[in-house]
């Protein structure tokens, strides 16, 4: 089953179990969620979704508000701010397509920027997921809270999921500090093989695991694969090591306009996102570490 | 509603309070477009449990003269409108001012969040301006309200004829035909205004353009 219709089965679980819990809808996912009256589909009006999703707040409801990546993050984005952000009320935004879920449907379906344009707003828990039992954990525990919080749903998945919270570390070598990020640690491993490095992961991105990541370093060189926005974390990177001389590598969807349709996997090699260009990348970068 | 009752003022002392808003004691204080639609919501129409959302913050003089009129601000408040420790700026925060059921500002929030709160079955008045429904997001809003109808939704729109493009044949066609419960009525004349809140149809929600023409 995907992190989608995990979340589908979930979501419709917790508004028929939970009085609390509410979904608010742009039409996107109604067809495979319960008919209930704290279901709310608000035609296709993104504004709207977000606004209803803060007047329920406002009322001690949780809403759980969910769409396509660019029609929940983007489209409504001052709505997340003010609505949500400014009015300092929860809500749990759900969104799916990631950044090239949607390769055949073109660059309005795809928005490899959500998790950088959030990381600008305060006080939000933005959380990638990198296996549907990921997914459904990250939704249940926003259930139990009144935060304000991102889950990133994609087709793209690990083969295992992946117990604990924060920066987990997988592999422990003496070369780089690998951070795969979600759905992108399946191909930050087979890029790895072989090579004596420390592998971590990461799901929860914001906030970002300073501390932990200050506590884990050994050495001077990171490399952070992210399957959004190249450098999307680099600046929380640089400031949890300002005091440290270091080196990042930081991997992730090139911020440029990708016109080309074709299938994820397509997308994802020609980001260098798949195992082997993330592993010439890593190549690289210890070239010109020993250079 | 949280009102206070030790320092409740009436109509007649608005312009003091305003004055003492502003500094300006020559100011015609009844050209304020929104004050007479406040203080007839205040004074009259708003229960217990009801809510009231400014969507228009703009110029919010009014409305916190009316909550300190009201005894939900302090009166010493006003003095400070507009400076860095006041909690009172020139557009309303939520969080900083007693009473605020929502920060504004940016136009077109308000109706939506009114929405919301009322499909949560919570009696809801939001006030906006002629202008302010130039934003798109507030047709998301009307367009779905007057379909699904929470009839404890009501939105007053102030109509100074602000609007740059104008709403040829009136707001209210436009809200009606949304399958809302729309009038027009003087935005002066208090038992008008009184009237048209409480005129509720069945399963609808209401609209009452507060005609301000000049």
């Amino acid at each position: 089953m995907t992190m989608r219709a995990r979340f589908y089965r979930a979501a419709g679980a917790a508004v028929q179990a939970d009085e609390r819990v509410a979904l608010v809808l742009a039409d996107i996912g109604v067809s495979a969620l319960p008919r209930h009256p704290r279901v709310f589909n608000v035609g296709i009006r993104e504004q709207l979704m977000i606004g209803v999703a803060a007047g329920l707040a406002m009322e001690g409801y949780r809403p759980v508000v969910h769409s396509y990546t660019p029609f929940l993050v983007e489209r409504p984005y001052e709505q997340v701010k003010l609505d949500l952000g400014h009015q300092d009320v929860g809500a749990v935004l759900v969104s799916y397509g990631a950044s090239y879920d949607g390769a055949r449907e073109g660059r309005t379906h795809q928005a490899p920027e959500d998790i950088a344009i959030l990381s600008a707003l305060p006080g939000w828990t933005l959380q990638v997921p990198g296996h549907p039992d990921e997914a459904e954990r990250m939704l249940m525990r926003a259930l139990e809270t009144d935060d304000r919080v991102y889950i990133r749903l994609s087709d793209e998945e690990n083969d295992e999921s992946v117990a604990g919270d924060g920066l987990v570390l997988l592999r422990d070598g003496p070369g780089p500090f690998v951070i795969a990020v979600g759905p992108t640690l399946g191909p930050t491993l087979a890029a790895t093989a072989g090579l004596d490095l420390t592998v971590s992961y990461l799901s929860t991105v914001r906030p970002f695991p300073a501390e932990a990541l200050r506590a884990a370093l050994r050495g001077t060189d990171v490399v952070i694969v992210e399957p959004y926005l190249s450098g999307t974390s680099a600046a929380e990177i640089s400031a949890a090591l300002s005091d440290r001389p270091h080196r990042l590598l930081s991997l992730g969807v090139p911020n440029a306009e990708f016109r080309h349709y074709g299938d994820p996997q397509q997308h994802r090699a020609a980001h260098g996102l798949d195992a082997s260009g993330i592993r010439a990348a890593i190549d690289r970068f210890n070239d010109r570490n020993r250079a | 509603m949280d009102m206070a009752t030790a320092t409740e003022l009436g109509y007649d002392d608005l312009p003091a309070l305003l004055t003492r808003l502003t500094g300006d004691e020559k100011h015609d204080w009844s050209a304020l477009s929104m004050l007479e639609v406040l203080w007839v919501l205040y004074d009259r129409v708003l229960g217990t449990d009801d809510r009231f959302l400014l969507s228009k913050g703009h110029g919010p003089t009014a409305f916190y003269a009316v909550l300190a009129a009201k005894g939900v601000l302090a009166l010493e408040l006003l003095d400070g409108f507009g400076t860095f420790d006041s909690p009172l700026g020139h557009h309303p925060d939520r969080l900083l001012v007693p009473g605020a059921e929502i920060g504004s500002g940016s136009l077109g929030h308000g109706l939506p969040i009114a929405v919301g709160r009322a499909l949560a079955g919570r009696g809801v008045y939001v006030l906006v301006g002629d202008g302010e429904l130039d934003e798109g997001s507030n047709w998301e809003a009307l367009q779905y309200a007057g379909r699904v109808g929470p009839e404890t939704l009501a939105v007053v729109v102030i109509d100074n004829d602000s609007s740059t493009y104008h709403w040829p044949g009136g707001i209210e066609q436009r809200f009606a035909l949304e399958g809302w419960h729309a009038v027009r009525v003087d935005g002066r004349d208090h038992d008008s205004l009184e009237a048209a809140f409480g005129d509720r149809a069945s399963g609808q929600p209401v609209c009452v353009v507060a005609e301000m023409l000049k």
